[in-house]
């Protein structure tokens, strides 16, 4: 073929397309959720406003927890829409940057696995838009989340198809 | 005495021992991609072979041609099939596939085989049919299946590093793992409770199964490095090491060299002796092109915190 008509447009040819008993993806309908999915952004504002100086109150404050908790509670994974996933994940990163340092580790221990898993997915997908100190957070958070969820909470993160 | 190869050419031949010399028969597959994974059954009058057509195609001797034949399995596979395991009543075959599902079929093949009894999967089993069984999606490719010694239970490994067990006596309920290991790659039952898996790790690694709660339990780590002797660095071995691997000592750190035997990622885990039932030696073969023999016992008095339940 190429021979006769110098022409390779032959190879661009995709036959898999053809094939009648091609796999179609059936992506399961999105579960519609009684409210809106994703965390309720006025409920964690408020527990983080509660947050109080850090000069005053030693230890991790019991709002500051909630407010991760309620943060992660929740999450857009079912949903297809994106202006959803976007507003959770501004909400998430807010949490996760208001945290400091020493806390970081308290609050991971206090997840369970599919805790972590959910902020490992976070994280990531936090990873993908940095801004001006976001990384720098986000990898803190990534070291103490991968000491408990190890390699294999990334590979999730890899695998799954139910994005956050 | 006979063993069965498949590859990549689509084609699957069945070797024969005459006298001193394997003789080879060629098994038509009818498939158009790879064929992936190969089992015989346990009574082995028929195998099962699959593949990248996403078929699984089950064959048999038909005596009065004199050649191999094949059925296929087809509806609702719907992408490459990795992995195979027979049931011990030679009639279900638990098949796991790239498109994140196992799924239990029947393989009843009325020419060589009589009307199989009822099991916990499923009473009614014409050929291809699809048992009640059908994993909801992990979501990764499915890597490796084995079915217990007795049947009853049904487990899978995938990509999404967690590890899976359903369990026909409690209504098909599945247990699942994620584990903290990279993905495993094989498995295998070697007590009714107790499951080796192994893969990209390049150590197998003990999980347990708590009928009674339903859970499955990480057991440990089964190729524990022994310390090596540590000689005493000089300044100038340090620098070197450095300059060679951005490390102060040569040995297990991430990355520096692995700490266990298999050097690359395991790909097979088979039970030598003793059966699914009570393993006594299982054996691990991996992309290092190594073959490592396991013997159970010694790794239960070595290992001091391991269990097989």
């Amino acid at each position: 073929m190429a021979r006769n008509t110098l022409s390779s447009r032959f190879r661009r040819v995709d036959i898999d397309e053809f094939d009648e008993n091609k796999f179609v993806d059936e992506q399961e309908e999105a579960a519609a959720a009684a409210g809106e999915p994703g965390p309720d952004p006025s409920e964690v504002d408020g527990l983080l406003r509660q947050y109080p100086s850090p000069a005053r109150r030693p230890g991790l404050p019991w709002d500051m927890l909630r407010a991760f908790h309620a943060a992660l509670r929740n999450s857009p994974v079912n949903t297809k829409n994106q202006a959803v996933k976007e507003r959770a994940q501004g909400v998430v990163l807010k949490v996760l940057t208001n945290f400091k340092s020493s806390e970081i580790e308290q609050a991971v221990q206090s997840l369970d696995r599919n805790g972590i898993d959910l902020l490992m997915k976070y994280i990531y997908k936090g990873f993908e838009k940095p801004t001006e100190n976001s990384s720098a957070v986000l990898l803190q958070w990534h070291e103490k989340a991968l000491a408990v969820g190890g390699l294999g909470s990334i590979i999730r993160v890899l695998t799954a198809r139910k994005t956050v | 005495m006979s063993l069965e190869v498949n590859g990549k050419d689509r084609n699957a031949y069945v070797w024969t021992l005459k006298g001193r010399t394997w003789k080879p028969t060629l098994v038509i597959l009818r498939i158009n991609r790879a064929a992936r994974c190969v089992r015989w059954a346990p009574s082995e009058k028929k195998f099962a072979v699959g593949s990248g057509s996403r078929v699984t195609s089950i064959c048999y001797f038909e005596q009065e041609n004199d050649w191999w034949v094949c059925k296929h399995i087809k509806k609702p596979i719907r992408s490459t099939v990795l992995s195979l395991d027979w049931h011990p009543n030679n009639v279900l075959l638990a098949a796991g596939s790239c498109d994140f599902k196992c799924r239990i079929f029947s393989a009843y093949i009325k020419e060589v085989e009589e009307r199989p009894a009822p099991t916990p999967w499923g009473s009614k089993m014409p050929f291809g049919e699809l048992m009640m069984f059908e994993s909801s999606s992990s979501c990764g490719w499915v890597h490796g299946v084995c079915f217990s010694a007795n049947g009853s239970r049904v487990a899978w490994v995938s990509h999404d590093s967690t590890v899976c067990l359903a369990d026909a006596d409690k209504k098909m309920a599945v247990a699942t793992l994620a584990s903290e290991t990279l993905p495993l790659l094989a498995v295998t039952f070697i007590t009714e409770n107790s499951l080796v898996a192994a893969g990209h790790d390049c150590f197998p690694v003990l999980f347990t199964y708590d009928s009674a709660a339903g859970k499955l339990n990480f057991g440990g780590r089964l190729d524990v490095p022994k310390q090596s002797s540590q000689h005493g660095l000089t300044a100038r071995e340090c620098f070197q090491n450095l300059d060679k691997k951005e490390s102060s000592e040569g040995s297990a750190a991430a990355g520096a060299g692995l700490d266990s035997l298999h050097k690359n990622s395991i790909s097979q885990t088979s039970v030598l002796s003793g059966g699914k039932a009570k393993c006594s030696q299982f054996c691990t073969t991996g992309m290092d092109g190594g073959m490592s023999i396991w013997d159970v016992k010694s790794l239960e008095s070595a290992l001091k915190d391991l269990k097989i339940v």
